[in-house]
Order: C-alpha cells, then sequence, then structure tokens
C-alpha cells in the first residue's frame, strides 16, 4: 500500500524522439507542398523529411524495445498500449470511412441525381444531356476517357484468398508464441508477411492492367474512388507487413516470451484490421 | 461626428427594442416579414420559436438569479442535502420534448410546402458566377447578366473616398434587375458556373445553393408590387460581399412588355454580330462588357490584384498573342477562378472586350479584332 | 489492492524534480509540464486569433471598405476561426485534461507520457505551417474554416500547406484523445469506479471519443480536396460524377461532432466549479452523465442541419431538423441540473464561480438561437447570416472560452500554490462580460435583418449595430489582457493557497500539496 505509485508505472524521463518527428513531419509535409506547387526544392525535402523520419522510428521503437526487453514493463503498461493500439485502429477505421462515405455517396445520390433522379430536378435536361451511364461511371463529362469496370474475379478474388489466409497464418504464430513455440512462430510469421508481400505485388499488378484499360485515378468518380480505396488499403498492407517484418526479426532475434509480445500481437490487430477493410472493399468496390 | 451620431442611434435603437414591441416590424431589427405567403409563415414560426426561448429563458434565468440572492453563504444560507430527484429530472426531460414537438410539426408542414414547386408558371433559370447573376427565363429564352451597380462599385473600392451612405441603395443596386410577375407562382432553377453561391431575397423567405453541375429548386409567389433586395449567401471569393440581387415584381401585363422588349433587343443584338465593327464601336462596347464581366477580378486599370488576379497592362499575352488571349477568354483558365466566357458572352461581345483589352490602359496596340474571328474560334 | 511483484532499478529517479533548462520543456515527459504548455501555446493563440478578430471588426466598423482588401479579409476570417478553433479551445482543453486528469482520478502520470510530449509538440509545427501560408503567393485560404470546394481549390501555394497542416493537427488531435482515453481507462485508482469519476473526466472521456472517431474523417475530407486539386480525381466535380456537396457532408459529420467536442469538457468544467462554491453536490450526477452521452450520439446523426440550403430531399431535411431539435433535450437537463445546484445551496461568488454562472447564462441563450437555427424553414432566413455568427459566438465565446477561463482561476491556486489576485478576476469577469454582449448580441439584430456572413463590407442600415459590436469586439480584446497580467502575478507569488484551496472543493486533486507535486501521489490513493 505504502509503495510509491512511480514504481508501479513506469513514465520516462525525457523524451527527444518527438522532437524529431516533429521536425521531419514538417519537413516532409512542407516538401510534398512545395512540390506540388512546383518547387524545385520540394523533393529533396521530402526524402530529407523521410529520412529523418524513419530514423526517428528507428531510434523511438528501439528505445521502446530495449525497454521492453529489460523487462520495463509489466500488465500495468501493457494494458495502457493496448488500449492505444486498439484506439488508433479505430481511428483508420474511421480514416477509411470516410473514403467509404464517399463511395457510397456517389452511387447513391450524386451519379443518380446527374441521371436527372431525385425530386424530378431537370439536373440532366438542364446541364448534362445525353449523360446516361449509372455505375461505373467516370461522370458526364467522361473525365480520363474510360470507366473500364475492375471486376472481381479472378484477381481480386485471388487476393481475398492470399489476404484471408495471411489472417490464418498469423493467428497460428501467435498461438505458437503463446506456448513458447519458436520455430512455428517464425514460420508463421514468415508465412505472413510473405503473403502481404504478394498481394502487394498483385495489386500493383491489378493498377498497371488498369491503366491499360485506360483506366485512371483521374477516369472522374469511378477511378477516384476505386484508386484512392484500394490505394489507401494497399499502403496500409505495406505498411502492416513491414511492421510484421520487424516482428519477424526480433522473433529470429529471440525477442517476445509466451506472455510478452505486445508487439507482435498489435501487429497482428493492425494485420486482422486491414483484412476486414480489404473484406470491405472487395464486396463495396469490385462486387457490388 | 456622423459615427458617432450612428452609435448613439444604434445605441438607442437597443433600448426601444427592449421597451417596446412595436420595433419588432422595424426591419433593421428583426426578420421581415415578407410579401409571400411563406415568408409571412415563416415569420410567424420565428416569433413563436423566439418566444418560446425568452420564456424558457425567463423561468431558467429567473430561477438561477431568485437562488443567487437568497442562496448565498453571506445571507446565512446553509446547503441542503439534495442531490438527485427523478420526479423533477423526468419532468424536465418530457416538458422540453413535448415543447419541441409542438414546434417540429408546423415547421414540417411549412418545409413541404416549401419544397412543392409542381404547378409553377413562370421559371427562370438562376446561374451563379463570380461575381454576377445570370437569368435565364426559360419560356422565353430571355436571358439578362445582373452585376452590382457601377456606383456601389466605386465607393466600394479601398479608400475610394466615396462615403457609402451618399450611394444609393449602396451594395444593394444591381445594372440588370430581374423582372418577375406578381401573383403568379415562379419556379427558380440554380445552378452555378464555378464556386457554390446562394440566391436569397429575404423578403421572399427563400434561399438555395447554386451549385456547378447540379440543378436545385425553389419556388414563390410574389404579393405585392415592388422592388426586393437580397445578396448571395455563400462565400464565392473575393467579392462575395459584392453580388446583390434586385427583383422588380411587376403586374403581369408590365411584365409581359420588358419580356416582349428583351427579347426584340436581343435580336437587333444577333443581328449586328454579323457585319464589320469599326474601333470605337467595339471600345466602346468593350469597356462596357468590361465593366460588367471583368472589372471585379482585373480591376478598373486591368493592373488586377497582385498574387491573386493577373495584371492584363502590357503583358505577353495582352500585346502577343491574339490567339491564346481570345482562347483563354473563350475557354478560362482551369483550376483558376478565371472562367470561360463562351456561354456568357457572345461573338461581338468578345470582340469588343478584347480589342478593349488590347488598346486600353496603354496597351495601344491597334488590334481590332471582329465577331466573325471570334466565330471562327469557337469552331475549332 | 493489485500488487505487481517489480523490481525496480530505478529507485533514485523519483521525486526528481525536472531536470533544468529549456530541454525540460522540449523533451519533457510529465503531465503537468505539457499540460503547462498546452495552456500558454493556446493563450498565445488566443491573442493572434483575436488580433485577426480585431482586423476583421475593424473594417466592418464602417460601410465602405477601409484598411484591407476583400481577399485578406477572408483570409482572417478563415484563419481567425482555425486559429481559435483548433489553436485556442481545443489544446486549452487538452491542456486542462493534461494537468488535471491524472490528479482527479488518481494515476501517476498520463498513460502515454512520450507520446503525450509529442501531442503537443507537433502543435506548433503544425501551425506555423498554417500560418506561415499568410505570407505565400496568392495569400492564405479565404475560403472560409469550412473550406468549402470548388472555392478552395482556388486557393493558390497555401492549399497544400493549409492540408498538411491539417494532418498534422489532427495527428496531434488523435494521439491526445487517445491518450485520455487510455489514462481513463486504465489508470484510475483503486476505488474509482467510472460512476465515481468527477464530471470533468467524464465529459472529456466521451469528448475523446469523438475526437478519435471524427478527426480521422477530416483527414480523409481534406485528403479528398488534395487529390482533386493535384491528381485528377473527381470527389466534389460533378464532370467527373462527384458532387461539391459530398465535402459537405463530409465535413460536417466531421463539423458538428467538433463543436460538441468544443463544447463538452466546459460542461464537464462548469460541472466542478458549480457544486464548489454552492457547497453542496451536484444535482443529479448519473443523469449529467447520460445526458452527456446522449448529446455525444446525437452529434453523429444532425450534421446536415448546416446544410439545409444544399437542396437535399425533404426526407434528409425533416430527419435533420428533428434530430437536431432533440439535442436541446439532454442539454437542458443539464442546464437544469446546474440550476438545481445552485438551488438552496450557500453560494459564494469567487471568480471561478462567475464565469461558471456567465457560461450557464449566455451559453443558454446560445443554444436557444441553435435551436431557432435547427428549425428547416426559418433556417432558410438566418442561413449564412449574422445571427448564425451570434449563435456560434455566444456557445462558443461566452461558452467555450468562459469556462476555460473559469477552470483557469479554479485551478490556478492548485497549479502555483498562490491564490490569484481576486479584485482583478472580478474585473475581468465583469468587463469581459459587459463586452462579449456589446460584442455579440448586435450580431442577432444584423443577422435577422439580413446581413450576410463573410463579407467585409455592407450595406449602410446595417451600420449602427455593426459599430456597437466593433466597439464590444476591443473592449472584450483589451479585457483578456488582464488574464495575462493575473495569471503573471499569481505564478510570481501571492497568498498562499491550501491544500483545499476551495472550501466546498471535494476531490482528489484538492487532497495533494498547492502547488502539485511534480509527480503527484506517492503512494497511490484508494477511492472509497
Ligand atoms: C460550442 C459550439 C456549439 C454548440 C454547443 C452548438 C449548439 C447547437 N447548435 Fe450550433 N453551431 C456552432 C457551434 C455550436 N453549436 C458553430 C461553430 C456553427 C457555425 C459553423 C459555420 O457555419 O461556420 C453552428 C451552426 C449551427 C447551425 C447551422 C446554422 C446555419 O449555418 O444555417 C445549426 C442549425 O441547426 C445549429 C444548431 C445548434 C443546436 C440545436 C445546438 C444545441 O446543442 C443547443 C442546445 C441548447 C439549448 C437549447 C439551451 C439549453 C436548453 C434548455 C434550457 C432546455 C429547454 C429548451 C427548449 C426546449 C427550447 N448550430
Ligand atoms: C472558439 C472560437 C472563436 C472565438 C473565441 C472567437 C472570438 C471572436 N470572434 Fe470569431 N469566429 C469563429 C470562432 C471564434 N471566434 C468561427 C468558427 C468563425 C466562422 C469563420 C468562417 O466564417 O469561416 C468566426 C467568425 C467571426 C466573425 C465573422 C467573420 C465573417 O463572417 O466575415 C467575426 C466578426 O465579427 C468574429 C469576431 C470575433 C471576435 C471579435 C472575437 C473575440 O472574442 C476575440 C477576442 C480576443 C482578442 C481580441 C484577443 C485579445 C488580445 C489583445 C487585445 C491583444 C492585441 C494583440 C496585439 C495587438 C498583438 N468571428
Ligand atoms: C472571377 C475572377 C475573374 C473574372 C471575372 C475574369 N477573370 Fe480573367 N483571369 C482571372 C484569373 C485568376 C486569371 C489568371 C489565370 C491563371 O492563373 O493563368 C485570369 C487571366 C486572364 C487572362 C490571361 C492573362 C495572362 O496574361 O495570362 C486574360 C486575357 C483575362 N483573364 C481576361 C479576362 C476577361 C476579358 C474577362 C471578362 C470577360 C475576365 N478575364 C474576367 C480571373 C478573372
Ligand atoms: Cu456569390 Cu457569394
Ligand atoms: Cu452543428
Amino acid at each position: 500500500m505504502s509503495e510509491a505509485i512511480q514504481d508501479k508505472y513506469f513514465v520516462p524521463e525525457a523524451a527527444k524522439w518527438p522532437l524529431v518527428g516533429s521536425i521531419s513531419l514538417t519537413i516532409l509535409f512542407c516538401g510534398f507542398a512545395s512540390y506540388l506547387n512546383g518547387s524545385l526544392l520540394g523533393p529533396t525535402m521530402m526524402v530529407i523529411g523521410f529520412i529523418l523520419f524513419v530514423i526517428m522510428l528507428f531510434g523511438w521503437f528501439g528505445q521502446v524495445v530495449n525497454e521492453s526487453e529489460a523487462g520495463t514493463y509489466r500488465k500495468w503498461e501493457d494494458m495502457s498500449f493496448r488500449m492505444g493500439m486498439c484506439w488508433f485502429i479505430f481511428s483508420e477505421v474511421m480514416f477509411f470511412a470516410a473514403f467509404f462515405g464517399a463511395l457510397y455517396y456517389a452511387r447513391e445520390f450524386s451519379v443518380p441525381w446527374l441521371l436527372g433522379d431525385g425530386d424530378g430536378l431537370p439536373t440532366h435536361n438542364l446541364l448534362w444531356p445525353g449523360y446516361t451511364e449509372v455505375w461505373p461511371t467516370n461522370g458526364p463529362d467522361d473525365l480520363g476517357g474510360s470507366d473500364y469496370h475492375m471486376g472481381w474475379w479472378p484477381l481480386p478474388f485471388i487476393n481475398t484468398v492470399i489476404l484471408l489466409t495471411s489472417g490464418l497464418t498469423v493467428t497460428w504464430a501467435h498461438h505458437a508464441i503463446k506456448v513458447d513455440n519458436r520455430k512455428q512462430f517464425v514460420y508463421g510469421l514468415f508465412l505472413t508477411v510473405l503473403l502481404g508481400f504478394i498481394f502487394v505485388f498483385l495489386q500493383g499488378y491489378e493498377y498497371v492492367y488498369a491503366y491499360d484499360q485506360g483506366m485512371k485515378l483521374s477516369s472522374g468518380i469511378y477511378g477516384s474512388t476505386f484508386f484512392m480505396l484500394t490505394g489507401f488499403h494497399g499502403l496500409h498492407v505495406t505498411l502492416g507487413a513491414i511492421i510484421l517484418l520487424v516482428m519477424l526479426v526480433r522473433a529470429m532475434l529471440g525477442h517476445f516470451s509466451g506472455h510478452r509480445h505486445f508487439a507482435f500481437e498489435a501487429a497482428a490487430w493492425y494485420w486482422h484490421f486491414v483484412d476486414v477493410v480489404w473484406l470491405g472493399l472487395f464486396i463495396f468496390v469490385y462486387i457490388l | 461626428m456622423n459615427t458617432l451620431h450612428r452609435t448613439k442611434s444604434g445605441l438607442f435603437g437597443l433600448l426601444a427594442y427592449m421597451t417596446t414591441s412595436s420595433t419588432w416590424a422595424d426591419w433593421e431589427l428583426n426578420l421581415t416579414q415578407g410579401v409571400t405567403d411563406i415568408s409571412r409563415d415563416v415569420y410567424d414560426m420565428h416569433m413563436f420559436v423566439l418566444w418560446i426561448c425568452v420564456w424558457i429563458g425567463v423561468v431558467v434565468f429567473g430561477a438561477m438569479t431568485y437562488s443567487m440572492i437568497k442562496h448565498r453563504k453571506s445571507k446565512g444560507s446553509v446547503p441542503a442535502k439534495f442531490s438527485h430527484s427523478t420526479l423533477a429530472e423526468v419532468i424536465w426531460t418530457v416538458i422540453p420534448f413535448g415543447i419541441l414537438v409542438t414546434m417540429a410539426v408546423p415547421a414540417a408542414n411549412t418545409l413541404v410546402r416549401m419544397e412543392d414547386t409542381s404547378d409553377s408558371e413562370v421559371t427562370v433559370k438562376i446561374t451563379g458566377h463570380q461575381w454576377k447573376w445570370e437569368y435565364e427565363y426559360l419560356d422565353s429564352g430571355v436571358r439578362i447578366i445582373s452585376s452590382l451597380d457601377p456606383d456601389s462599385r466605386q465607393a466600394a473600392a479601398l479608400n475610394s473616398g466615396i462615403d457609402p451612405n451618399t450611394v444609393d441603395n449602396y451594395l444593394l443596386e444591381v445594372d440588370n434587375p430581374l423582372v418577375l410577375p406578381v401573383d403568379k407562382k415562379i419556379r427558380f432553377v440554380l445552378t452555378a458556373s464555378d464556386v457554390l453561391h446562394a440566391w436569397w431575397v429575404p423578403e421572399f423567405a427563400i434561399k438555395k445553393d447554386a451549385i456547378p453541375g447540379f440543378i436545385n429548386d425553389m419556388w414563390t409567389k410574389i404579393d405585392e408590387e415592388g422592388i426586393y433586395r437580397g445578396q448571395c449567401a455563400e462565400l464565392c471569393g473575393r467579392d462575395h460581399g459584392f453580388m446583390p440581387i434586385v427583383v422588380h415584381a411587376t403586374s403581369e401585363s408590365e411584365y409581359e412588355d420588358w419580356i416582349q422588349a428583351q427579347l426584340a433587343s436581343a435580336e437587333a443584338e444577333a443581328q449586328s454580330a454579323d457585319r464589320e465593327w469599326v474601333m470605337d464601336e467595339l471600345m466602346e462596347r468593350g469597356e462596357g462588357v468590361y465593366g460588367t464581366y471583368c472589372v471585379a477580378c482585373h480591376q478598373p486599370n486591368g493592373q488586377g490584384i497582385e498574387g491573386v488576379f493577373p495584371s492584363l497592362v502590357g503583358t505577353d499575352m495582352v500585346l502577343n498573342d491574339l490567339d491564346g488571349h481570345i482562347d483563354v477568354i473563350l475557354n478560362g483558365v482551369e483550376g483558376t477562378s478565371m472562367q470561360a466566357f463562351s456561354t456568357t458572352l457572345n461573338d461581338a461581345d468578345i470582340a469588343a472586350v478584347v480589342t478593349y483589352e488590347r488598346n486600353a490602359w496603354g496597351n495601344d496596340t491597334g488590334d481590332v479584332v471582329q465577331p466573325a474571328t471570334i466565330k471562327d474560334m469557337r469552331v475549332q | 489492492m493489485n500488487a505487481y511483484s517489480v523490481d525496480h532499478s530505478h529507485d533514485d529517479l523519483h521525486d526528481h524534480g525536472p531536470p533544468p533548462g529549456l530541454m525540460r520543456w522540449v523533451t519533457t515527459t510529465n503531465h503537468k509540464d505539457i499540460g503547462t504548455l498546452y495552456l500558454w501555446f493556446s493563450l498565445i493563440m488566443f491573442f493572434i486569433g483575436g488580433f485577426m478578430a480585431l482586423i476583421i471588426r475593424t473594417e466592418l466598423f464602417q460601410p465602405g471598405l477601409q484598411i484591407v482588401d476583400p481577399h485578406f479579409f477572408n483570409q482572417m476570417t478563415t484563419m481567425h476561426a482555425l486559429v481559435m478553433i483548433f489553436g485556442v479551445v481545443m489544446p486549452a482543453f487538452v491542456g486542462l485534461a493534461n494537468w488535471m486528469l491524472p490528479m482527479m482520478v488518481g494515476a501517476p502520470d498520463m498513460a502515454l507520457p512520450r507520446m503525450n510530449n509529442w501531442s503537443f509538440w507537433i502543435l506548433p509545427f503544425g501551425f506555423a505551417m498554417m500560418l506561415s501560408t499568410l505570407f505565400m503567393e496568392g495569400g492564405g485560404p479565404a475560403s472560409g474554416w469550412t473550406i468549402y470546394p470548388p472555392l478552395v481549390l482556388q486557393t493558390g501555394d497555401a492549399l497544400p500547406f493549409l492540408i498538411f497542416s491539417i494532418h498534422i493537427l489532427g495527428v496531434s488531435s488523435i494521439m491526445g484523445a487517445i491518450n485520455i482515453v487510455a489514462t481513463i481507462m486504465n489508470m484510475r485508482a483503486p476505488g474509482m469506479t467510472y460512476m465515481k469519476m468527477p464530471l470533468f473526466v467524464w465529459t472529456w472521456f466521451i469528448t475523446a471519443y469523438l475526437l478519435i472517431a471524427v478527426m480521422p474523417v477530416l483527414a480523409g475530407a481534406v485528403t479528398m480536396l488534395l487529390t482533386d486539386k493535384f491528381f485528377g480525381t473527381s470527389f466534389f466535380d460533378a464532370a467527373g460524377g462527384g458532387d461539391p456537396v459530398m465535402f459537405q457532408h463530409i465535413f460536417w459529420f466531421f463539423g458538428h461532432p467538433e463543436v460538441y467536442i468544443l463544447i463538452l469538457p466546459a460542461f464537464g468544467i462548469v460541472s466542478e466549479i458549480i457544486p464548489t462554491f454552492s457547497r453542496k453536490k451536484l444535482f443529479g450526477y448519473s443523469s449529467m452523465v447520460y445526458a452527456t452521452a446522449s448529446i455525444a450520439f446525437l452529434s453523429f446523426i444532425v450534421w446536415a442541419h448546416h446544410m439545409f440550403t444544399v437542396g437535399m430531399p425533404l426526407a434528409g431535411e425533416i430527419f435533420f431538423m428533428f434530430t437536431t431539435m432533440l439535442i436541446a433535450v439532454p442539454t437542458g437537463v443539464k442546464v437544469f441540473n446546474w440550476v438545481s445546484t445552485m438551488w438552496r445551496g450557500a453560494m459564494t461568488f469567487e471568480t471561478p464561480m462567475l464565469f461558471a454562472i456567465g457560461f450557464v447564462i449566455m451559453f443558454t441563450i446560445g443554444g436557444f438561437s441553435g435551436l431557432m437555427l435547427a428549425m428547416t424553414p426559418i433556417d432558410f432566413q438566418y442561413h449564412d447570416t449574422y445571427f448564425v455568427v451570434a449563435h456560434f459566438h455566444y456557445v462558443l465565446v461566452p461558452g467555450a472560452i468562459f469556462a476555460i477561463i473559469a477552470a483557469v482561476y479554479y485551478w490556478l491556486p492548485k497549479w502555483t500554490g498562490n491564490m490569484y489576485d481576486e479584485k482583478l478576476g472580478k474585473a475581468h469577469f465583469w468587463l469581459s462580460t459587459i463586452f462579449v454582449n456589446i460584442l455579440f448580441f448586435p450580431m442577432h439584430f444584423v443577422g435577422l435583418a439580413g446581413m450576410p456572413r463573410r463579407i467585409p463590407d455592407y450595406a449602410v442600415q446595417f451600420t449602427d449595430f455593426n459599430q456597437i459590436a466593433t466597439i464590444g469586439a476591443f473592449g472584450f480584446g483589451f479585457a483578456q489582457i488582464l488574464l495575462l497580467v493575473v495569471a503573471i502575478k499569481c505564478i510570481r507569488g501571492g497568498a498562499k493557497a491550501t491544500n483545499e484551496v476551495w472550501e466546498g472543493a471535494h476531490g482528489l486533486e484538492w487532497s495533494v500539496a498547492s502547488p502539485a507535486p511534480y509527480h503527484t501521489f506517492s503512494p497511490q490513493p484508494v477511492v472509497k
């Protein structure tokens, strides 16, 4: 009872990495913005910012990993990390929700309205006579020249199978580490990472194919929603795969144990999250 | 001095407002009752809700004030022990809910009426542009452009030195008002060419956004002849505050006459496009077109506004590149506020304004551009 | 009590004061330090945002254009709002949360101290980026804080900087909110059950969820703006099958919960202060909690009341009208509970109490005008006029800002160990209250009389009330200098504060010394 509270919860003393994080993000973003404005300095700044950012990640997470391996964190801290990760994933879900919302709105409202629906308004007659396309559409002005429809067969379906399988392998790895079976743990992780990168590769292949068909990011609202949704998802898969790769390396270095492997679990949660988002994409973008 | 006087009268107005209810009618303080069935309905509802709020306020603030006077420590008040009462809480959930229902039902009814645009007798298409209104009478094909009155524009320039109080209807006057018949159900269909605008005349109690690429609609039926003024009510860029709306509501026969006159002048206009024009004619007309369509951005002296609107004085395009110049005006510049004028302006207008720009403000190229040239450019 | 078996090699670290020097502030992970940083940041931004407001008001003193170009005026309107919302009210609330939540729930610190540092330190960078746009080619953003396309796409070089700075501010808010949620869920002292938490903790708990739910949506919306402008997408372009109104839906799905983010913690603050100075328990504690939760829930299904004039289908308009009106019920419950708390109490009127009472009255006035705006047919008249401006300033300035000021006065003795100057505090209150009404009340009138918002110049019949408002603005603005004076005086010295500070105060934060020690609790408190 009389135990000092500071001994029960680890409050780090001073943190220098957040500052590096702020500086790097600012350089990165300012560089990107300048690049978009046509400044020649932009790309250089982006590279510098990005490198700094990666250094920050290594530094910060490195410190955390060291502390973790040194046994600094106990159950109480662990719970904070878990909550942090949960709610972070929730915020990511809401980010995707904005784009799913855009897809929903475009299909249910804006395109039908452009076609003359809704309150019998004469949008169609007065502004866009001759526009008849229903979904998929690149809009009354035929933007980008093509609205080739990306069907769900075969590539997206294969990708679905791949991602779902990787969900299984990561769970397998989880079960393995719980009973301290490092070999299976490493195998499971390895397979997951591999499947993840195969997914990303196939997704890239699909993009090339789409561009060959003339279906681009600028192909009206269909191209916009298709590429933004799948693009952000792909980005998250890549990120998730990289995180899992780090876990794999750590696993091979002998990190984690049956009762202490939160970092891995967080990565696994993240992986399940990109999985679920993909299912949403598969249904709402490809099938429907 | 003037300012001081106004401040005083303002404070006095505030006082008058608080003491008498007759000032409610004064439309400097309160919503206008307007000149349509709907607007009176809206006004009544506004007053109804306002009074409800005032009364709830009286009760709530009254209780607070009483408590603050009576239940203070310095008066020896001893804190009571109660900290909840289910009954009280149910009461003050249910009663406000009931009040809300009495407000919501008539509101929904009025809303249903407002949204019913069927059986209209006149249809006007309103297009918002940066920063003027275009009106097209869909039944007769008459089309007018309505922008801020030059007197107001002059006075509204930064440090113009002109006292706005000396300008009639400062900022609420236009060159070409919209003419509408009374006692007819008029349907407006709205859209915009560049950014969002909103068309609003308080006396009709209608306001709706004009959205590029989409059509919105609303209706009104004006009871009294008169001049009604409104303003653009959606931020649309630099001159959002300078695109007023003026409606002349006239008898039906006056309205018909006006339409006929418009049709006749449009006819004359169409004829003139095919003939050869001389410099002076073009310059005069060009000045007019410039003053209506271009001045808001490129400014009376053609210098634009640094960093926002480019100058047209002595630039490479204006001095040397005729095709480019015409092209910019016909097709606009994507992603900027320089819009395409190919539908808003006819061949003669464009020829005139190009000629004007190439010869005004010391540009002096001597170029004379004929409407026929514009016609050719359009075909390409 | 749950004791973990621990070995600790860092015994010698406790009860350290902070390391000296500037780097202390840059690298700190202490919730009190970070709270202080947030609060100072917010005060500075308040002066910047207020300075912009004064430019607006000066231009509006007379009809005609006297001091700024309309384009610059629009930049001021936009920046004023962005600074006030993202740079003042939100950071101030997060600062208060940082200072008080761990103390109120009996925690050693925030749950994720390093991330806490980052949540704060990324803010100045984000704002430096945002404010720097004012000096760019084409000026800063001038499309209102609602950044509606297509207008916002006409912004010059500022556009991508604006968008990325919003991303950065979003990252900051989300990290801050996650930290708060984790702290409240995980760090409470033994015995501190959810229904024993002080209301400030409860309201922040719910606010944090709102933040986590809606900030990413804003990030998504501005990302779409970015790609529409630079990468050829057509989310908001009818020619490609998109719709400018779609942006408004996404924006307000963020924007409406956002306005409750700006008020719920204020409700919490007032619910702390009124019981203290009434020397009586808060009336209806649990109904306060449920009311807050209901408001938060409803806030997700009312967003389109900002867009009644965009031409939604009738059914949509009616739905959003009804749900919006419903919010009056739980908010009313709160107001009535505050009044009942005062009822038959033994009140004294120190500065925090004065600001809290001012809050209740003037927030309610703002709430009433909100209710009027909620009624669709009449909103067609009010929308985009100064009546709206009057509404939201009533809920934001004598609402959110007053609550923040009340909180500062309330907890200042706990932070500094010294009592503030009560005379100056009272003067601050009365000047603020008088001038804030002179400033914003006349806006109701010009709004009803037909003056649109976001205009740099107006028809002459609106002159009188605009002049009154401008006078009020300067009065209110300069009265705020008193806040700075009081704060500095109090930090420098003054009568020593007791642990309890206020006679009627209850709660863990009053059980520790004033000023609160750098590491608050040792040993961990237990709530019975
Ligand atoms: C702190 C911020 C805050 C808060 C708390 C509120 C609270 C409310 N707001 Fe406000 N609002 C804004 C900030 C806020 N608003 C902002 C910033 C804008 C403008 C954005 C922009 O366009 O730039 C805006 C705009 C805005 C509009 C859009 C207006 C328009 O553009 O046309 C509407 C419309 O419905 C609205 C409604 C409401 C309602 C119904 C409430 C309710 O929550 C109020 C509830 C409170 C009460 C009703 C008072 C207390 C209750 C009682 C005493 C009980 C009994 C009462 C009755 C039964 C009547 N607000
Ligand atoms: C929390 C939010 C918040 C706060 C606190 C305020 C505070 C104030 N606001 Fe603001 N306001 C908004 C949020 C807020 N506002 C929003 C969201 C909009 C809508 C924007 C849009 O349309 O997009 C808006 C718009 C808005 C307008 C309408 C602009 C327009 O439509 O064109 C006006 C006009 O009067 C205004 C005025 C003021 C004033 C006078 C204050 C005062 O309370 C400010 C008082 C503070 C000070 C004055 C600072 C004190 C400091 C000093 C006096 C020192 C001076 C410093 C130096 C000389 C360096 N605000
Ligand atoms: C709403 C504002 C606006 C209006 C009205 C407007 N312009 Fe422009 N104009 C612009 C902007 C902004 C540009 C700069 C486009 C760019 O970035 O290239 C421009 C560019 C031009 C240019 C090209 C200048 C150059 O050297 O590149 C010409 C010529 C021009 N406008 C003529 C006109 C004429 C003629 C009219 C009226 C019929 C007109 N503009 C009305 C905003 C406007
Ligand atoms: Cu057009 Cu505002
Ligand atoms: Cu709202």
